[in-house]
């Protein structure tokens, strides 16, 4: 295979002595794999290894009356039913870990389940024939209740309430905000200058990871009163955080091997074998592996969830982008898992690698009764980007410009201000469409061929908008901005939606291109769109029940040790 | 469980196992064998992973029962290199062939079966063989690249 290497960018931002890179490397890792010695965790033997398999939801909403695993208990080979009330710490949010989201997801589900998939009991038996025919013996009486699939269904007046922890259906953000929001100049203005106002609507679906090896977990008791566990994950500390949490137990007690991954793709973060394997030993004293099937893979292994976009350009007829108003709905599925995080990163990726003056975006994090999402390559900026380059050329087709062009025209220059209010340097995007124009044998003009990254930015271009329309749309109350452990948050009820607290004022996000509401302006230059003070008034908290506690005393779970979620604790 | 004996000639050596009723080959191999280097992928014959030779052609182990195997000789990955990498290993290397490494086993031995019945095979000789092997990260050009390699470069191994 050619590469070609084109060292005449960036050249006086290094020395021309790169030792690895433009020479062949090899993985340190292939005499393993060509010679089958890579020692995934399923290569680990041990002797009397039982197996686990799940009973799973057959509903994708459902109240759990009642769980009856007398006949399993009593099939041969089987050692263990574990129930939901087995779980020592049976609540948890993978980013907790980072102090990032409410706690809202059980290892078992205990009195509702809210996906198709979802763990009712698990079985520890002898050999997976008994575990799955134990399994499948497992008696669970459900009422089905009223699902909801669509991310703006989700979020309308009288849609079933999926989540406890989120019950208007929508992650809060700082406990204050149900979207993720970006405000750089008044796209309304930049609307009305505009030649044209260019609609579109984009959608795109879940995506499974699906790799080779599908995901799971071996553990088994070791001396010195630990476990060790081998497992597929692509997150060891993040799998040894959360098995720690779930099981309350010290992560000194925990011993994990991974690294040999079969094929992750995003699709091995979400720790959902290891804590049900160290479980099963720690219940049966046996070496215990817990192991998707290809079938459980691709139904209920996370994918990369749904988006659906509303994206409005402002152009002028020689191609400047002058505003671009984004709302967006990521489908977390039931449970946040990393979704919440995705948005975060999705909205410092707005609007695209272009130098737009008035740019706009909500995005909302919105649970429905699909299977919960997660990590796949990108996520968070894969969906968008084809939303956003999918309408470049819807636009480019409308104003009669050739795709390749108007992307250079918007193109970031260096200099140029960026919508999150930092310089743009080391761009390359025109560049990059120089290439691809020569290889697609599209002809650019000469203009745009003398184009450069280097050239034109800055200036003007360089400059915040002095007008940023500001609002408080997306404010929320009934979290505690403290800190998103519900342990820090004994003020709000839980778990149910029938005890969930009066509708809040929650305004339902209008879906784009809906006129922006009435604003108070606001004149602003600092970075963070939305620093509005802390409401002193106890409105967070409501009538009759206790102020939270300054800070309330320690809650389970380990140490968070930063935070992506601007509330960096000591 | 009634148990079975069964002989296999497993990579040139004779071996005397039990096999369960229904017991699959994918599981004797890696359980009762203890040769680990055939792959469960996805125990539905879909993926190729737990590719192995019965009597020199590609078979998937996972849809294999055991007790067929009785009096058969297998060949895995285990058995491909001798001193040395065989030459289709070090092509696999050569070529950067393997990300994860997972399927990896598999492909080997249906590209070794492919080189052994015909080895000088045209590019799309490779893709056939290999068209019953998935794979999710390399991609499968550096893959069809090695075998082609592996056949050009190494003519003598198949004297």
């Amino acid at each position: 295979m050619s590469i070609e290497f084109r060292k005449e960018y960036f050249a006086d931002e290094r020395d021309d002595d790169l030792n690895e890179i433009g020479r062949p490397t090899q993985r340190q890792d292939m005499v393993g794999h060509v010679t089958g010695r890579s020692p995934f965790y399923d290569d680990h033997l041990f002797d009397g290894l039982c197996h686990i398999r799940c009973t799973r939801s057959p509903h994708h909403h459902a109240r759990v009356r009642r769980v009856d695993a007398s006949e399993a208990e009593r099939m041969p080979g089987v050692r263990r039913v574990i129930l939901a009330k087995d779980v020592p710490n049976n609540l948890n949010t993978l980013l907790s870990l980072l102090d990032f989201g409410l706690d809202d997801e059980q290892l078992i589900a205990s009195d509702k389940v809210r996906y198709k998939g979802e763990p009712v009991a698990a079985v520890v038996a002898d050999t997976e024939r008994q575990a799955r025919e134990a399994a499948a013996a497992i008696r669970v009486d459900y009422e089905e209740l009223p699902a909801v699939f669509d991310v703006e269904e989700a979020i309308a007046p009288g849609a079933p309430s999926v989540n406890p922890a989120y019950p208007q259906n929508l992650f809060v953000y700082h406990g204050k905000y149900n979207h993720q929001k970006l405000r750089f100049g008044d796209v309304e203005a930049g609307f009305r200058d505009a030649d044209h106002v260019i609609e579109g609507r984009y959608q795109m679906s879940p995506i499974e990871q699906a790799p080779m090896e599908t995901c799971g977990a071996i553990a088994a008791p070791e001396t010195n009163d630990r476990f060790v566990c081998y497992t597929s994950t692509q997150a060891l500390f993040f799998s040894l955080g959360t098995a720690a949490k779930l099981l309350d137990v010290s992560s000194a007690r925990l011993h994990f091997v991974g690294g040999t991954v079969g094929g992750g793709f995003g699709g091995k973060v979400d720790s959902l074998h290891e804590p049900m394997a160290i479980l099963g030993t720690i219940l049966t004293g046996r070496p215990c592996k817990y192991m998707f099937d290809r079938e459980e893979e691709m139904q209920v292994g996370a994918p990369r969830g749904a988006e659906r976009w509303y994206v409005t350009d402002g152009v002028m007829n020689d191609g400047r982008i002058v505003a671009r108003k984004l709302v967006g709905y990521f489908d977390a599925g039931a449970y946040t898992r990393l979704s919440s995080y995705a948005i975060v990163k999705c909205v410092g990726h707005l609007p695209g690698p272009y130098t737009i003056p008035n740019v706009y975006a909500d995005v909302y994090c919105v649970f429905t009764n699909r299977t919960p999402a997660t990590a796949m390559r990108g996520f968070g900026v894969t969906g968008v980007d084809f939303a956003i380059e999918s309408h470049m050329d819807v636009v480019a087709h409308q104003i009669g410009v050739n795709p390749v062009e108007l992307r250079i025209i918007n193109a970031y220059r260096d200099g140029d201000m960026k919508a999150h209010r930092r310089v743009a340097h080391n761009c390359a995007l025109i560049e990059c469409c120089q290439v691809a124009a020569e290889k697609a044998g599209v002809r650019l003009s000469p203009e745009l061929l003398a184009a450069s990254s280097l050239k034109d930015g800055g200036g003007r271009r360089g400059e915040i908008p002095n007008f940023t329309a500001t609002d408080e749309h997306g404010r929320v109350s009934g979290f505690d901005s403290g800190s998103y452990a519900q342990g820090d948050r004994p003020s709000m009820p839980l778990p149910d939606a029938a005890s969930r607290p009066a509708p809040q004022p929650t305004p339902a996000p209008t879906p784009a291109p809906a006129p922006m509401r009435p604003l108070e302006p606001a004149h602003q230059s600092a970075p963070a769109p939305e620093r509005t003070p802390e409401p002193a008034d106890a409105s967070t908290t409501p009538p009759g029940q206790p102020a939270p506690p300054e800070r309330a005393a320690p809650r389970r779970g380990p140490t968070r040790f930063s935070s992506i979620s601007g509330l960096r604790r000591r | 469980m009634a148990r079975k004996p069964i002989e296999i000639t497993h990579n040139g050596e004779e071996k005397a196992i039990f096999v369960a009723d229904g017991q699959n080959l994918l599981d004797v191999l890696r359980r009762t064998v203890g040769d680990l280097t055939p792959k469960y992928g996805c125990a539905q014959g879909t993926c190729g992973a737990c590719t192995v030779l019965i009597d020199g052609t590609p078979h998937l182990s996972c849809l294999t029962l055991a007790e067929t195997a009785n009096g058969r000789a297998i060949e895995t990955v285990a058995g491909l290199a001798g001193g040395e990498l065989s030459p289709l290993q070090d092509a696999f290397m050569r070529n950067f062939s393997a990300q994860c490494g997972y399927c990896t086993g598999g492909m080997l031995m249906s590209a070794e079966a492919l080189l052994r019945a015909n080895p000088r095979p045209t590019r799309e000789d490779v893709v056939e063989a290999i068209s019953g092997n998935l794979c999710r990260c390399t991609g499968y050009e550096a893959i069809i690249d090695a075998v082609m390699d592996a056949a050009q470069s190494a003519p003598r191994r198949m004297g």
